[in-house]
């Protein structure tokens, strides 16, 4: 019988197989930031145990809280910074280089098809948008990881998402994996791969792809999953070129993370997406998903665009679409956090950002800023926020408050109406 | 190898998840027992205090997909700290469930009916694990014994005291 990509994937790096159920993974990429990894120094430190496997596979970024907004925070990114310093490792970012890690990494190249990824962060199923196994862990996971380079997992089945049709002007990928959520249910997918396929995700950029698997975690899912593709040769072209001959000969290659035709799937669903509204989050769960015109008028207090979901450039470019020569509703406040330097650099360069600051929007350097609540952009008891990110549990983005889940588009339109609206009709 | 039960906190419904059983802003916290007044802070459940409830808890159960967010350890710490080492539901989030089998704690799962028996048992309860046997015996103003499956794997972990352990011996 024909296998999944995951399943190759496993075959492929498979280094103990403890029981019928679990098998123990030799890792490619270990990646870190500042929230997670520093208690897993400290700890590995009290054991005597000090060391990485590989400090060329080990990356690392402060994203979480940057600059750092106080003694604690401050210590964090210190005993991070000084770890990476201490064991070699060169792809540490910092202050000035840093940006949300699940956008920086793959604007590095740091992912392949058919690599294991991990990290102790809840949405590393972003990176399987290359065609790679990309799981958040914890920090035990995260200690071994950088210890050995191995990690456990049971096998994951895997349920393909069959995505057809057209999407319609106004309507993105944001929509599409509410709109999976919704009808999956925040466990539906627990430990198993959501594997995109079909004509949308195939006509998808890698950006788009990272939004839907950026996701997948919402769902319960250990990984998201996209076939390696053309689009994915293209866009990993700059730090490939050397162990290929052409793109053809990438995109040949990349077909061996492809799923047999007869592999065997948990589940199977098709979502004709030709028809989709703009979606939209209404409770304090992911799945609490609605078409966005039931909660037209819906009030809002800010409006937060970026993320590991929604700060890359195709989202920026697809905000300002609406927000050109416009401005911000008087009774709504604005944040844009572009997700990495890079892409802050391109937005400046391509003029979006004056558009966004003509518009009323307060630019912050890259960083998760608002998305957790942890640094700045938090609301007050009782506000609500018209949100790219990802998570719209209580208190998320501060005690108290409420976000409401959208795609870029839809939350420039919020901005400019002062309200939750059909940004088809901005 | 720990002892695992005690008193039992029940906790009466389904997806909570990490930020209700610890908020992102604690994260900054570099020990784990700076966690403990935190417990179950964001958590709103109708008389539900989460400093005098998990006091004496020792066990909690709950319903289906517990744990599920963030990857945060943290709601496993948050719980060690405070001596909570069992939590039963029908199903947990999978990083949750994999933390806290990696700190050498255990995520048990039932069937609902079985958790629906937990949850009408009445009065103060009081659980404990046999893990040999794979059985729980809940006792409250009825007694109830079920029996739940653990993976070898998880169990070794639980034996060896966690991932860590496990893994350094043998990778
Ligand atoms: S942007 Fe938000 S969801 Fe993404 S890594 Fe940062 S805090 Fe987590």
């Amino acid at each position: 019988m024909g296998k999944t990509i995951t399943e190759k994937i496993f075959e492929t790096h498979q280094r103990d197989v403890p029981s019928g159920n679990n098998v123990v993974l030799d890792i490619d990429v270990v990646m870190c930031h500042e929230i997670t990894t520093p208690i897993a120094i400290n700890d590995l430190q009290e054991r005597g145990m000090d060391r990485v496997f590989d400090p060329a596979k080990i990356k690392v970024v402060i994203d979480h809280v940057t600059p750092s907004k106080d003694s604690k925070t401050a210590t964090q990114a210190k005993i991070l910074r000084d770890w990476a310093r201490r064991q070699n490792i060169k792809d540490f970012f910092d202050v000035g280089a840093n940006g949300v890690c699940h956008a920086l990494f793959p604007e590095k190249g740091f992912i392949r098809p058919g690599y294991t990824v991990i990290m102790g962060d809840s949405h590393t199923c972003t990176h399987g948008a290359f065609g790679a196994f990309a799981a958040g862990i914890g920090t035990t996971d995260l200690e071994v990881g950088i210890l050995k380079g191995v990690c456990s997992f049971r096998l994951p089945e895997t349920m393909k998402i069959n995505i057809v049709g057209e999407l319609s002007p106004g309507v993105y990928a944001k929509d599409v994996i509410l709109k999976i959520i919704k009808e999956l249910t925040v466990n539906g997918a627990t430990d198993k791969v959501m594997e995109f396929c079909g004509p949308v995700v195939e006509a998808m950029s890698m950006e788009s792809r990272m939004t839907l698997c950026n996701m997948a975690i919402e769902a319960g899912a250990t990984c998201g999953v996209c076939p390696p593709d053309r689009v994915t040769a293209e866009y990993l072209w700059p730090f490939i070129q050397d162990e290929y001959d052409s793109i053809e000969a990438a995109v040949e290659d990349f077909k061996k993370w492809h799923s047999d035709v007869d592999a065997s799937y948990v589940g199977e669903i098709t979502l004709d997406v030709s028809d989709l509204a703009p979606q939209v989050t209404y409770g304090f769960k992911p799945d609490e998903v609605k078409d966005i015109m039931e909660l037209e008028g819906s009030s809002v207090d800010q409006i937060y665009m970026g993320s590991c979901t929604n700060g890359r450039i195709e989202d920026l470019r697809a905000g300002a679409e609406i927000l050109k020569g416009r401005k911000i509703a008087d009774n709504v406040r604005a944040i844009l956090s572009p997700a990495t330097p890079k892409i802050y650099n391109q937005a400046l360069e391509e003029g979006l950002i004056k558009i966004y600051m003509d518009a009323g929007f307060c630019v912050t350097n890259p960083t998760c800023g608002a998305c957790l609540g942890m640094s700045n952009g938090v609301l007050a008891s009782g506000e609500v926020c018209a949100s790219t990110t990802n998570r719209n549990f209580n208190g998320r983005m501060g005690k108290g408050g409420m976000v409401h889940l959208m795609s870029p588009y839809s939350a420039a339109a919020a901005a400019v109406k002062g309200c939750i609206t059909d940004p088809r009709n901005v | 190898m720990k002892t695992f039960g005690g008193p039992a906190l029940f906790l009466d419904r389904s997806d909570i998840n990490t930020d209700e059983i610890i908020p992102a802003k604690y994260l900054t916290e570099n020990s784990k027992l700076a966690l403990k007044p935190y417990i179950l802070e964001d958590l709103k459940l109708p008389g539900f205090d989460p400093l005098a409830d998990t006091k004496e808890a020792a066990v909690i159960v709950t319903r289906s997909n517990f744990g599920c967010g963030s990857s945060r350890e943290h709601a496993v710490w948050v719980f060690e700290v405070n001596d909570i080492n069992v939590v039963i539901g029908t199903s947990f989030a999978r990083i949750f469930r994999q933390n806290m089998f990696n700190c050498g704690m255990l995520a048990i799962e039932l069937s609902e009916d079985d958790i629906d028996a937990l949850f009408s048992l009445g009065g103060n309860v009081t659980i404990s694990v046999d893990i040999d046997k794979e059985t729980i015996t809940a006792k409250g103003k009825r007694e109830m014994t079920c029996s739940f499956v653990l993976n070898s794997f998880d169990k070794a972990l639980v034996q060896a005291g966690g991932w860590l352990a496990y893994a350094d011996k043998k990778y």
